[in-house]
C-alpha cells in the first residue's frame, strides 16, 4: 500500500518534468493513433469490397474500355447471377479540389449489386425513372449542401463538356465502413451524348460488376468470362472486387509502408524520451532506494516502485493522447472526407496504443530499475548529499 | 564497580577493503571489540579513517572480507542478503548525516515506513509511529513533507523512525554534521535520553568533539585501525 503511495507520488513529484513527459507522451499516442486510423481508413475500401463481387475490366488496362455487347454474353455464363456495367466518369465539381468518385451505372442493375448502398423506395423510383438523375452519399450530399431536386454540373475532364444532373436520391451506408460518398448517374446518359458527339466512344463501358451465385463459383465465373473473350478484340480480366480495389490503391502502397513506419518511428523517439526521464528520476532517488532498502525492503519493492512511476506517468499521457484521438480523427475525417470516406478509431488502434504504452514504461523501466537494485545499500547512501 | 553487563555486539577479526577496477583499497585492519547492551558508544576518527565503513558493517548494510560480527545471537557475517534485509528491518535503526527521510511522505508516513515490513495492524502502525513522534516532540508536524522541516525537525523525525521498531542497536553516522549548533544539542540531547531513559544501545560515528563528549565510551579509528584506548569517557 505504502508501496503505491510512494510510486504515485513520485511519478508527480517533480511535476514540471512529469507534465512535459506525459504531454510527449499524449502527443505520440495521438499521432500514433491517428497514422494508425489513415491507414485503416485507407484499407477500410478494400475491407468493404466484397468477395463474392466480380469486376471484369480490359485486360491491357483499366483505362481502355470494353464493348456494351458483352453484357449479354457474360449474362450467358453458368454461375454468373447479374451483370452491371459502368463507366469511371472523373468529372469536376466546380474546382478540382473538390474530389470526390464519379462514375455512370446500369441503375437498376447496379442498386441490387450494391445492397449495402440504402435508398429509400421513393428515392430509388425517382432515380430510375430520370435519366439525368443521380445519386449522391449522405457524406456527400452533406459535404455542399445538395438537397433532392437540386442541379449539380461537373466538368467533364474523360468525356468534355458541361453536365447537368439532378439529385433524385441519398443513399446511406448499411455498414460502418460502406463509402458515402460516391456520385452516380445513368449510363445512358453518357451514351446516348456519345453518341451525338462522338460515336466511336459510344457503346462502351469501362468495368462490369458481376455477382455469382455461389460465392465458391467465384473463381470459376471469372475465368469464364476471361475465357469467353480470349482473342477478341477486347480480352477481359476479371478478378474478386477485393483485389480489384487492392490493385487500385497498390500504387499508393508505398505510402501506406512509410506512413506505419513513421508510427512506429514515433513510439521509438518517445520511448527513448521517456527512457531519459526515468534514468534522471531513478538516478535522483538513488538514496530514496537505498534508504529502503537498509529498512529491509527487497528488490521486488524497488522494481514495483521503478516499473510502477513509468507505468503511471505513460499510461495517464497514453490516455489522454486516446481521448485525444476521437475529436482529432473527427475532424480530420471531416475535412477529408473524401479521401477516406471511413475514417474511424478502430478498437485495435486503442489496443495498439495501450500495448505501446506498456511497452515503452517497460523499456523505460527496466535499465533503471536494474541499477537501482544491483547498487549496494551503502554506495547507494554515500551518493546522498 | 558496576555489574557486569551483557555484551551485545561482538566483532572479531574484522577485515575490509574496496575493490575499484584492479585496485584494491585496504580500509579496516583486524578489528576487535565488544559492545556492552545499553552503551552509547562514539567512534571517532579523522575523515576516511574507515569510520562509516566499520558502522555500515556491523549494521548489517555491507558485507566484511574476513572476521566475524555478532550482534545479539546472530553472527550477522553469515546471513544471505535476504535474510540480513529482514534481520536489519528487526534490529537496527538507523539515523543519518543527511537523515534520508522519504520526500514524498508525510512525517507520520515516514516513521510508519519499516512497521510496513511488520505484522502490525494499519491501527497499530499508526499508534506506533504517533508515539514515536510524540517522543521527539513532533507530534503537531506528523502531516508536514520533509521539505517544510528544518534540518534539526528532519532529523528528529528521523530518529522517530528509527526507533519506532524498538530495534536492538540503533547506528548514527554523524547525525549532527549537518546541523547547526543549537539544532545538534537537540539531538544529541534527544539520544542521550533514549540511551539512558529507554536503555537503547547507541552507536555513533562523528568526528566532532563535542557530539563525542555526549557519549559514555570513546573509541578511536586511524587509518582502518582501531586504538587501544578502552577508556571510559572523560566527558
Ligand atoms: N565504495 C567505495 N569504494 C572505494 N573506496 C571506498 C568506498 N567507500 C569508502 N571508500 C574508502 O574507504 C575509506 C574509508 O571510508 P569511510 O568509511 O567512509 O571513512 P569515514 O567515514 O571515516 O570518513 C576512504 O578512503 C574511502 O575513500
Ligand atoms: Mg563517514
Amino acid at each position: 500500500m505504502m508501496i503505491l503511495k510512494i510510486l504515485f507520488r513520485n511519478a508527480f513529484h517533480n511535476k514540471l518534468r512529469s507534465g512535459l513527459t506525459i504531454l510527449g507522451i499524449a502527443v505520440a499516442i495521438l499521432a500514433f493513433g491517428l497514422l494508425r486510423t489513415v491507414i485503416d481508413s485507407w484499407y477500410a475500401g478494400v475491407e468493404a469490397a466484397s468477395t463474392s463481387r466480380l469486376v471484369t475490366r480490359n485486360a491491357i488496362s483499366i483505362i481502355f474500355p470494353l464493348p456494351i455487347s458483352y453484357n449479354e454474353k457474360i449474362r450467358q455464363i453458368e454461375g454468373v447471377k447479374m451483370v452491371s456495367y459502368g463507366n469511371w466518369f472523373g468529372g469536376v465539381y466546380i474546382d478540382e479540389k473538390n474530389f470526390f468518385p464519379n462514375f455512370c451505372v446500369e441503375p437498376k442493375t447496379y442498386l441490387d449489386i450494391y445492397p449495402e448502398f440504402v435508398l429509400s423506395p421513393a428515392e430509388k423510383k425517382a432515380f430510375l425513372a430520370d435519366r439525368k438523375g443521380f445519386v449522391a452519399g449522405r457524406k456527400l450530399a452533406k459535404k455542399y449542401g445538395w438537397r433532392i431536386g437540386d442541379t449539380i454540373t461537373l466538368k467533364g475532364t474523360i468525356f468534355p463538356g458541361n453536365w447537368d444532373f439532378v439529385l433524385r436520391g441519398v443513399y446511406h451506408g448499411r455498414d460502418d465502413t460502406t463509402d458515402e460518398t460516391q456520385f452516380y448517374f445513368h449510363w445512358a446518359y453518357l451514351n446516348e451524348t456519345m453518341k451525338k458527339v462522338s460515336p466511336p466512344r459510344a457503346e462502351q463501358v469501362g468495368f462490369y460488376m458481376i455477382t455469382v451465385t455461389r460465392p465458391d463459383l467465384s473463381s470459376d465465373v471469372a475465368l469464364a468470362v476471361d475465357k469467353t473473350f480470349k482473342n477478341s478484340l477486347a480480352e477481359t480480366l476479371t478478378e474478386t472486387e477485393k483485389a480489384f480495389n487492392q490493385g487500385f490503391i497498390a500504387m499508393s502502397g508505398a505510402i501506406v509502408t512509410a506512413i506505419q513506419m513513421v508510427s512506429f518511428v514515433v513510439i521509438f523517439i518517445i520511448m527513448a524520451v521517456v527512457a531519459n526521464t526515468m534514468a534522471m528520476t531513478t538516478r535522483e532517488r538513488i538514496g530514496d532506494y537505498a534508504i529502503m532498502k537498509t529498512l529491509g525492503f527487497g528488490g521486488r519493492d524497488i522494481t514495483i516502485l521503478i516499473f510502477g512511476e513509468s507505468l503511471v506517468m505513460t499510461l495517464t499521457g497514453c490516455l489522454t493522447g486516446m481521448a485525444l484521438t476521437f475529436p482529432a480523427a473527427q475532424a480530420f475525417g471531416h475535412t477529408l472526407a473524401t479521401f477516406f470516406p471511413v475514417f474511424r478509431v478502430s478498437g485495435e488502434t486503442l489496443c495498439l496504443d495501450i500495448a505501446a504504452a506498456v511497452l515503452i514504461a517497460c523499456f523505460a523501466a527496466i535499465i533503471p530499475t536494474r541499477q537501482a537494485i544491483r547498487i549496494g545499500i551503502a554506495d547507494g547512501l554515500r551518493r546522498v548529499g | 564497580m558496576e555489574e557486569q553487563k551483557r555484551i551485545i555486539v561482538e566483532i572479531r577479526n574484522l577485515y575490509k577493503s574496496y575493490h575499484r577496477a584492479s585496485l584494491t583499497i585496504p580500509v579496516l585492519f583486524d578489528i576487535t571489540f565488544d559492545i556492552a547492551e545499553g552503551e552509547f558508544l562514539a567512534l571517532m576518527g579523522p575523515s576516511g579513517s574507515g569510520k562509516t565503513t566499520l558502522l555500515n558493517l556491523l549494521a548489517g548494510i555491507d558485507k566484511v572480507d574476513k572476521g566475524m560480527i555478532r550482534v545479539g545471537d546472530v553472527d550477522i557475517t553469515t546471513l544471505s542478503e535476504t535474510q540480513l534485509a529482514h534481520w536489519r528491518a528487526n534490529n537496527v535503526g538507523f539515523i543519518f548525516q543527511f537523515y534520508n527521510l522519504i520526500p514524498v511522505l508525510k512525517a507520520i508516513e515516514n516513521v510508519e515506513l519499516p512497521l510496513h515490513l511488520t505484522s502490525l495492524s494499519k491501527r497499530q502502525r499508526r499508534d506506533h509511529a504517533e508515539m514515536a513522534l510524540q517522543m521527539v516532540g513532533l507530534a503537531h508536524r506528523m502531516d508536514h513533507y520533509p521539505g517544510e522541516m528544518s534540518g534539526g525537525e528532519q532529523q528528529r523525525v528521523a530518529i522517530a523512525r528509527a526507533i519506532v521498531t524498538d530495534p536492538t542497536i540503533l547506528v548514527a553516522d554523524e547525525p549532527t554534521g549537518d546541523l547547526d549548533r543549537a539544532s545538534a544539542e537537540e539531538i544529541l540531547g534527544m539520544m542521550e535520553r533514549l540511551n539512558a531513559e529507554m536503555g537503547k544501545t547507541i552507536i555513533m560515528v562523528t568526528h566532532d568533539p563535542r557530539a563525542a563528549q555526549r557519549a559514555k565510551i570513546l573509541r578511536r579509528l586511524d587509518k582502518g585501525y582501531l586504538a587501544h584506548d578502552d577508556s571510559q569517557n572523560p566527558l
